[in-house]
């Protein structure tokens, strides 16, 4: 239990994903103008990496690892080498039910995120959590955790940044560095602060 | 008036169509400086106040003084206290020293210069590197170059550690005034305090300069560890064995210069809270985290983490907790803005203090690096109390 709750906190300071490691820039940095649609962005993520992180490592331990397939009458086989593939495959079809179900019951959320809900699918921050899962053998309960915790994390990072664009509006930013060049110091000066967490061991 | 009629013969070559026409941000800062600028807000319905922006910033200019007097005595007295005798600075430092003092630990004047002459430079090219940059975007950007870096330049001359390079000052206070604040238009236009923003630059950049136990006494090859870093190797015992309570609170300890004598920060911040330029809800705040995470420590305890046991008035007398706390951290501009924000703020602020200072085995200190955690998140803490004020009102009214 302790562990788990390590890598919880892990996962959303320490290793933050977009902080720490840059993964999901791109909505990041294009969702980021408003906070309610960044929040609703980052509970987006949130659901969508609890999800398919855990489904991504039942697929890999039981279909795709080396030797997985014993239960099937195939122990030599190993099909990690369709890793990638399946994992995006899993992460798009969630991404499609859930943009349905957006669809349906929050309209208002469906249109602020537009574009950016299908793209979900190739937010790298997604897939990151997917391939970190992999390498670092997480177990079932681990991946749970990892997903949420990650999720978390990168929703935090987001909704702090649409803070800071919101506070930004009154400022005065020279011609050549209006909209994303700003975006990008401020994403790097947020790092350094979340630089806080380096180190921690847990 | 000399000096008035003196800057109005020379006002013509700043305005339009003078020679001096893209300095013009220049002339007006050395006139404001002076003298009080004639043009007042007309208008109807409007809070008029003494206190405009020049006030608040040379008042908390002032209110570093005692910090800074007394950090440059310790300086002196620190290094003074460790040289053998007859021993001498090398270097023009050395020639300066010679020059009006000497090496004696138990005379003041012999501690205090050696200080001035330690951190006199440090100061001066912190504001004249810092003030180029200001007036270069002032007169290219067409902004007034503002007295908040009188504050700025204070601040992180402070925070640094006796002798460091002066060419890693130039580059430190390059990144906090351009990156940090120039970037973004200006005082009061970003959302990072650029003092911290270019110490914590340097603190990643040049850990070497920044950190480590021989940088805090300026004598070539002598290891002094700051309160803090003995707590994080060797617990409560061995810093109580070195300095007592009191030694940290009057601030006879080595560390950077203006941030060891608790007592003469307190004396400058008691003016800040007492004009009300810093937001006694935020020190308050700060404090409160920092009790309530320390005593919680305390309380689990740890038998391989010696910093578990830290109480807090160590917390409070030891590293920058006090500076940060009464200078940094109230940081009108980087910090919230709402009065329930201001304590969420302080105490977010407070929790990482010590949760940096005691978990995290890579750095010793942790008030600045959680200052600029805590600007990160200060916009949406306020929107997060604007947003609850609103649902509350809205509620009264149906």
């Amino acid at each position: 239990m302790e562990a788990l709750l390590s890598l919880f906190i892990r996962a959303i300071f320490i290793e933050n994903m977009a902080l720490a490691f840059f993964l999901g820039m791109c909505t990041f940095l294009a969702i980021s103008k408003k906070i309610d649609a960044a929040l609703g962005l980052g509970i987006a993520v949130v659901v969508v990496l609890t999800i398919t992180v855990p489904v991504n490592n039942l697929i890999y331990h039981y279909l795709l690892a080396d030797g997985a397939l014993a239960w099937a009458g195939f122990p030599d086989l190993d099909l990690s080498f369709l890793g990638l593939l399946s994992y995006i495959g899993v992460i798009a079809a969630i991404v499609q039910i859930m943009e349905m179900f957006l669809d349906k019951f929050v309209p208002a959320l469906y249109n602020a995120l537009g574009v950016f809900l299908p793209l979900i699918t190739v937010n790298c921050a997604i897939m990151g959590a997917s391939l970190f899962m992999v390498e670092r053998e997480y177990g079932f309960a681990e991946s749970v955790v990892f997903g949420a915790g990650s999720g978390v994390g990168w929703a935090l990072a987001i909704v702090a940044l649409a803070g800071i664009r919101e506070k930004l509006k009154y400022s005065d930013v020279p011609a050549g560095l209006q909209g994303l060049g700003i975006t990008f110091i401020i994403a790097g000066l947020m790092s350094l602060g979340f630089m806080s967490f380096g180190g921690i061991d847990l | 008036m000399g000096l008035r009629k003196m800057l109005d013969d020379v006002e013509h070559h700043f305005q339009e169509g003078g020679r001096l026409q893209s300095l013009y941000p220049l002339y007006e800062a050395i006139d404001t400086v002076f003298y009080s600028p004639s043009s007042v807000t007309r208008s109807t319905a409007h809070v008029r106040d003494g206190v405009d922006l020049k006030r608040i910033m040379i008042t908390v200019w002032f209110a570093a003084f005692p910090a800074m007097f007394y950090g440059m005595y310790n300086l002196g007295f620190q290094a003074n206290s460790v040289m053998e005798a007859g021993a001498s600075v090398a270097g023009w430092h050395g020639w300066l020293i010679d020059l009006l003092g000497g090496y004696d630990a138990g005379n003041l004047w012999h501690c205090l210069w050696f200080g001035a002459v330690f951190f006199l430079p440090i100061y001066i090219t912190t504001f004249v590197v810092g003030i180029a940059w200001e007036i270069l975007f002032a007169s290219k950007r067409g902004h007034e170059v503002n007295e908040g870096f009188f504050v700025t330049s204070i601040l992180f001359a402070l925070t640094c550690p006796p002798d460091m390079p002066l060419w890693q000052v130039a580059l430190g206070i390059s990144f906090g005034v351009v990156i940090g604040k120039e970037v973004f238009g200006g005082t009061g236009k970003n959302f990072l305090n650029p003092a911290l923003t270019g110490r914590a630059f340097l603190y990643f950049a040049y850990p070497a300069e920044m950190s480590g136990d021989s940088v805090w006494v300026a004598v070539d090859g002598y290891t002094a560890a700051t309160p803090l870093s003995i707590v994080a190797t060797d617990g409560m015992a061995a810093l109580q064995s070195q300095f007592t309570w009191w030694d940290a609170f009057v601030g006879a300890i080595p560390g950077s210069i203006g941030e060891t004598s608790t007592l003469a920060i307190f004396i400058g911040g008691a003016l800040l809270l007492i004009t009300r330029i810093a937001a006694w809800r935020i020190v308050g705040g700060v404090f409160l985290g920092m009790l309530a995470l320390s005593s919680l420590f305390n309380w689990i305890g740890s038998d391989t983490n010696p910093a578990f046991n830290m109480p807090w008035y160590w917390h409070l007398v030891t590293g920058g907790f006090a500076f940060g706390m009464l200078f940094m951290a109230t940081d009108p501009v980087s910090a919230a803005m709402t009065d329930k924000g201001k304590w969420f703020f302080g105490i977010l602020i407070g929790l990482m203090t010590v949760l940096i200072r005691v978990v995290n085995p890579a750095f010793p200190e942790g008030i600045m690096l959680a200052i600029l955690f805590a600007n990160l998140f200060a916009p949406l803490i306020d929107h997060f109390v604007v947003q609850a004020n609103v649902k509350r009102r809205l509620a009264r009214v149906q």
